[in-house]
């Protein structure tokens, strides 16, 4: 019975999406998208994972992470050399595969570091967590800065703080990636952002995810019931990274330059923004937050000087009106029709 | 000054009472291994002796008792037994196996459950998810088996499921199967909790005062209940309670703490002619 419901929410779940996506593409196909907000549609894609996998650590695992927007970037540059490498060297020319394998590059490497940082970082609790997590997304951006990478005939080469090395330079240390093939497109987006879900919201009605939600509910408690907290704090922490790499590859090979400072601190806010408001632990918010957010700007194109100023004026309108009680129980009735009970459930841990 | 020496007279008292030095079995546990051995074990939180030479025995399928007036050390001893805390001094064999140096995910590998004071239910999930987090470690699938939802997902669902649902009708929860947690009266989150805490499959279940907050007749359901448990899964239980009741009523064995010492232990009969018990508890509990 609670088994069925799950699965018919997450296929009314896909079911949105790929509708959306119908919708996007039919826009852009009958030309009445703009051209800004056409290039909009894969940053879309981008931060709607991005903000879906951070959920999984803010809202699922209950720790705040401040550093998300680092393994983005060696998302984004593992993705970037990966593409460029598997086209000279394993002369693999279909786009789409390229992409593919770039993000499932860019995945792998930010898992690995997803590791190597929660060992160290999943040892503390709250605010210290926070503070060591925003460290290492800033240690990441730093090193990245100072990192070049080239590709001679087949041989790769790497090298920190020496720009002369041979070959055509694939990353150039502050300067970025220059001349990257832009090969990201909305469908590979919409998959990506489909995978997302799927992984999330199946780890969360799963053993593994229970197990991650019992830690951030009472981790005394989980203990007590034979839950390893570290083993599944950092299922969360990695499976998020791995996440955001995917997206990093994608945001990376949609630019045709992209430099280490575009995932600055601010980045990690930005999602972080996303989570906070679609409302934590709720991935549909975040899905949404992040979609409306990220076109939001183009939209107040209108504004010119005055665009991030009304931009933030609308952020604190939001936030306002969906911490409003009267607000919150018109979504409740909306989305919870004919089921009194789950209506005072949730107002109760709204509290 | 008047307080020093009554102090002092009632340790001088406390050392004449000769305190058994075994637990009190009862006699159909006599040939199986006790579930629970503690010998000489004890905690120092900077030079406070809050635990001290705490020696027990607990058999096989014994319902014991662990009383003493407020900070007597009663929780204290969970936590020293669930491994919350690492004790300083002594050692504790669950089944015959020491537990030096485990942590709290393997003392409850070993078979220790137990229940809190202060109701720690994972609030924000259903009763039956609550249920099913204490059957996490008889669920063996993976994390990739559950993300892409292999084969293994749905059947070991499907019976963690109706595991859960079998649990919870031992006290005839089943129905609120779908509802949060937090959400229920306090009766039901104790019951809940004691559900839980059964579905880790323990051999000894420790519960921290259940029946706190509950009316008589909830007491008296919680009583048969706490046998019925004990007779279906033959499993020991120790309770720290405060309720004399339930104590005197269902526990085999006593165990009375005082200042994190034992005092006095021994069947309910004993327990409540014993002189030290009652200046120490009873009569302390008249003055206040």
């Amino acid at each position: 019975m609670k088994l069925k419901k799950s699965t018919v929410n997450n296929i009314i779940s896909y079911g949105i999406v790929i509708v959306a996506f119908i919708v996007c593409q039919l826009m852009i196909s009958n030309g009445s998208m703009t051209r800004s907000l056409k290039g909009q549609m894969v940053p879309i894609c981008v931060y709607i994972v991005m903000a879906v996998s951070l959920n999984l650590v803010v809202g699922i695992s209950g720790e705040l992470s401040l550093g998300h927007a680092g393994f983005m970037s060696i998302g984004a540059f593992s993705g970037i050399i990966g593409a460029a490498w598997m086209r000279s060297v394993l002369g693999v020319e279909n786009e789409v595969l390229r992409l593919v394998l770039s993000m499932i590059v860019g995945g792998a490497f930010a898992g690995v570091f997803g590791v190597l940082i929660g060992i160290p970082v999943l040892r503390l609790r709250g605010d210290y967590l926070a503070i060591v997590t925003l460290a290492f997304g800033e240690i990441i951006r730093n090193v990245l800065n100072c990192l070049y990478f080239s590709l001679d005939g087949n041989r790769l080469h790497v090298s920190f703080n020496n720009p002369a090395i041979p070959g055509t330079i694939l990353l150039n240390g502050p300067n970025g990636a220059k001349d990257v093939d832009k090969i990201a497109t909305f469908p590979v987006g919409f998959v990506l952002i489909l995978f997302a879900l799927f992984v999330v919201l199946n780890l969360v009605n799963s053993r593994s995810g229970r197990a991650i939600m019992a830690t951030r509910d009472n981790r005394i408690a989980a203990e007590a019931m034979g839950i390893n907290v570290t083993k599944y704090k950092m299922m969360a922490f990695v499976t998020a990274a791995v996440l955001a790499g995917m997206a990093g590859a994608l945001y990376g090979l949609n630019f045709s330059t992209v430099a280490a400072s575009k995932f600055k601190f601010d980045t990690s806010i930005l999602v972080l923004v996303f989570v906070v408001l679609g409302g934590i632990g709720n991935i549909w918010g975040s899905i949404i937050a992040a979609a409306l957010l990220t076109v939001l700007p183009e939209l107040l194109r209108a504004f010119a000087d005055y665009r991030m100023l009304v931009y933030a004026i609308v952020l604190i309108l939001v936030m306002l009106a969906t911490n409003n009680p009267f607000i919150r129980s018109l979504f409740d009735r909306l989305i919870h029709r004919g089921k009194p009970a789950a209506q005072a459930q949730r107002g109760g841990a709204a509290e | 000054m008047t307080e020093t020496t009554t102090k002092k007279k009632r340790m001088l008292d406390t050392k004449m009472v000769p305190a058994p030095s075994h637990g009190i079995i009862p006699e159909r546990d006599y040939y199986s291994t006790p579930v629970l051995e503690a010998r000489h074990l004890g905690i120092e939180f900077g030079g406070l002796k809050a635990v001290d030479d705490f020696n027990l025995i607990i058999g096989k399928t014994e319902i014991a008792g662990l009383i003493g007036p407020n900070g007597a050390g009663k929780t204290t001893v969970f936590n020293l037994l669930t491994k919350v805390y690492q004790p300083t001094m002594g050692t504790i064999m669950i089944n015959g196996k020491d537990t030096a140096g485990m942590n709290t995910v393997q003392a409850n590998k070993l078979g220790i459950a137990r229940t809190f004071q202060n109701i720690r239910l994972f609030d924000n999930m259903t009763v039956e998810d609550n249920v099913r987090i204490g059957l996490h470690n008889q669920v063996k699938y993976g994390m990739f088996t559950g993300m892409f939802r292999l084969p293994a997902y749905w059947k070991q669902e499907k019976a963690q499921h109706e595991k859960a649902l079998e649990l919870l009708s031992l006290f005839d929860m089943q129905d609120l199967a779908g509802a949060q947690a937090g959400s229920l009266p306090y009766g039901a989150q104790r019951r809940l909790e004691i559900v839980r805490a059964l579905a880790t499959n323990p051999c000894l279940l420790l519960l921290d005062e259940p029946a706190a907050g509950m009316n008589p007749h909830e007491t008296e359901e919680l009583m048969r209940n706490i046998i019925k448990i004990r007779d279906r899964f033959q499993i020991a239980i120790m309770l720290i309670e405060h309720d004399m009741n339930l104590v005197m009523g269902i526990c085999e064995g006593i165990c009375v703490l005082n200042y994190g010492r034992i005092i006095a232990k021994g069947t309910a009969d004993e327990i409540q002619a014993n002189p030290t018990v009652i200046e120490a508890y009873l009569g302390k509990k008249k003055e206040g």
